[in-house]
């Protein structure tokens, strides 16, 4: 049976729907994020989970237990805010504390608990200290260790790291799994951050529009993106518009270029097919060196950003590529090129005749 | 090397002192004709007024009055109007230009047309209301004093992130009353011992109202002695100038109590 269980859930706000019908289910112990783009509903779903907001039709279940007309400090939720939300007029000590003073804890029980959490959050140091004598990185710790003294049910985490520096966030996304890990509390994680996601999640659902696109693992949710929107929004993707000319063979046609593609065969002659691709799959070379054996597009580098290791190069016609640094050296900004498209490990989806492409602007 | 301090210019030294005069004057003119006696041939100074003034049972009398009065205006304010800008912060942020307009009604009505709307409202109410200072001037007080209270309580609000605290609270199992006095009050004890002391010297000197009312407060028997006995009347003065300013004083120690700091910058985050 599963811990936590969204069913059906729509929320309304005047004429906008936030929730088109959400379900979740969730193991005891496991780590979902909702992924998605600003207004995709992500946070109102962990909203109505933590009590803050009720849903217009559908239910939350913990355990099989409705958690309908339970007032969210009843709840035995913990949560942990994109704003900074400590007490100012507490020290850090103080406000880890302050759950378990509301629930009758004796002084040495609270004292012990407190000790192990800013311990277990690396903050035994800083326990006497007012949040404005703390870093934003070390108030987000302060708050993860304030929701944990609860021992909450379940551990909700609302863009928790986006007001932090790029370090900072990729150190505590680690601490936060760890912690997670080691106290084994099921929790819902809020994020726009697609790498977030992926980098500390069991599960991972992308929400657009007010409802979940795809749920998945985060490999799942890499490799095999189920809808043209989480194709674009996990990880970056080459997005080519093509039909399928020959099903048997695998062929299909992309701006006058013929390709074979594994996953175009049994196809319908004149489909119309989303190519995808990730950057890391597509092979560069110079053109005209004849090394390239067929099923090849040609264009022109456009921009080369260096990302370390690798290089990341576009083209016209709107190609990535990833490519390790040394390598792209050789194809310079107006090169021209051939992208070796593989046949295997290609996704293919269909596309509506009047289906438009999700716009969520650059790829990341 | 140590940085030299700015040095101020000439102009702003010579309006520094042109307004620092515009206060001492008055007051040292008070202080000089309150130390005179009220006979011909007197000597120059004498204290004979402040000794009379603290030996005045009505000066003990009517103070005690006033500042009972200031008090419970503001018990009754903070009671009121805490929950209710608290609720407006989180729940209906709407009303908020609402209350603000309706916190300028007591700017702008005069207290003679308020007292008169009030003297016919409250006309038929039991005496204990209508016929004591407890009753019928507190609720004019509150009422007078409520800009003061509202614009104080707002900025304080506005300075903290009302809906997080809330949450944050609520989410580790506070109850609404726990929220209000265990996270927002503290937060916002700054304003409201601004609004506490802006309503405490309304009403120590407030007249009008408690005049055309037939009260006998603390601004009445300044005025009384002010038209029967000059020279008292000076003491008397300085001496409500300096409970005013021991109050503002008092606002300004318990409000650099530590984390009302914290508070502040949390807050503006």
């Amino acid at each position: 049976m599963s811990y936590l269980q969204l069913e059906n859930l729509h929320r309304q706000f005047g004429s906008f729907k936030a929730l088109k019908g959400i379900d979740i289910s969730l193991g005891e112990g496991e780590f979902l994020s909702l992924l998605g783009p600003s207004g995709c509903g992500k946070t109102t779903a962990l909203r109505l989970v933590a009590g803050f907001d009720r849903p217009n039709v559908g239910r939350i279940l913990i355990e099989g237990k409705d958690l309908a007309g339970v007032g969210p400090n009843k709840r035995d939720m913990g949560m942990v805010f994109q704003a900074y939300s400590l007490f100012p007029n507490m020290t850090a000590r103080q406000n880890v504390e302050f759950g378990l003073k509301i629930r009758g804890r004796d002084k040495a029980d609270r004292a012990k608990r407190v000790n192990d959490l800013l311990e277990l959050v690396g903050l035994g140091h800083a326990a006497e200290r007012y949040p404005h004598q703390l870093s934003g990185g070390m108030q987000q710790r302060v708050a993860l260790a304030r929701a944990l003294a609860i021992e909450p049910r379940v551990l909700l985490l609302d863009e928790p790291l986006s007001a932090l520096d790029a370090k900072v966030r990729v150190q505590l996304r680690e601490e936060i799994r760890r912690i997670q890990l080691e106290l084994g509390i099921t929790t819902l994680y809020v994020t726009h951050d697609q790498e977030e996601a992926l980098a500390i999640s069991d599960h991972v659902a992308v929400m657009y529009g007010g409802v979940i696109e795809q749920m998945g693992t985060p490999a799942e949710m890499y490799t095999a993106p189920k809808t043209p929107f989480v194709a674009e929004f996990i990880g970056t993707m080459n997005r080519l518009e093509a039909h399928v000319t020959d099903g048997s063979a695998g062929e299909v046609e992309h701006a006058g270029t013929r390709l074979r593609i594994d996953a175009a065969r049994g196809r319908t002659d004149g489909e119309r097919v989303l190519i995808l691709i990730r950057p890391e799959t597509l092979e560069l070379q110079a053109a005209g060196n004849g090394a390239a054996n067929g099923n090849m597009l040609t264009a022109e580098v456009v921009t080369q950003t260096f990302l370390g290791p690798v290089t990341r190069v576009k083209m016209t016609g709107g190609l990535i590529a990833d490519m390790s640094t040394a390598r792209a050296a050789a194809l310079p900004v107006g090169a021209n090129v051939v992208a070796q498209v593989p046949t295997e490990g290609v996704q293919l989806l269909t596309l509506a005749a009047d289906e438009a492409l999700p716009d969520i602007g650059e790829g990341t | 090397m140590r940085l030299s301090r700015p040095r101020m210019a000439p102009s702003a030294v010579v309006w520094l002192l042109l307004a620092g005069a515009y206060f001492i004057v008055p007051l040292y003119a008070t202080f000089d004709f309150s130390l005179k006696k009220n006979a011909v041939g007197a000597p120059c100074c004498t204290l004979h007024n402040y000794g009379w003034v603290i030996h005045n049972g009505d000066f003990w009398h009517t103070i005690k009055i006033s500042f009972i009065l200031a008090l419970e205006t503001i018990v009754i304010s903070l009671f009121l109007f805490v929950p209710t800008i608290y609720w407006v912060h989180l729940k209906v942020p709407r009303l908020r230009p609402v209350l603000a307009f309706m916190a300028l009604v007591p700017f702008v009505v005069p207290p003679i047309v308020m007292v008169v709307g009030l003297l016919k409202t409250f006309k038929g109410a039991p005496h204990w209301f209508y016929g004591t200072p407890w009753g019928f001037l507190a609720t004019a007080y509150v009422i007078l004093a409520f800009p003061y209270t509202f614009f104080s309580l707002d900025a304080g609000f506005r300075a903290i992130d009302v809906h997080t605290l809330t949450e944050a609270s609520q989410s580790l199992g506070a109850t609404w009353t726990t929220t209000l006095f265990k996270v927002i009050l503290p937060n916002i004890r700054t304003a409201a011992l601004g609004a506490a002391f802006l309503t405490l010297a309304v009403v120590m000197g407030e007249f009008t109202i408690a005049n055309l009312a037939a009260f006998h407060t603390f601004p009445i028997f300044l005025q009384y002695v002010n038209e029967s006995q000059g020279f008292p009347a000076g003491a008397l003065t300085l001496l409500s100038f300096m409970i005013t300013w021991g109050a503002m004083l008092s606002l300004l120690l318990v409000g650099r109590k530590r984390g009302a700091r914290g508070a502040v910058i949390a807050g503006a985050r």
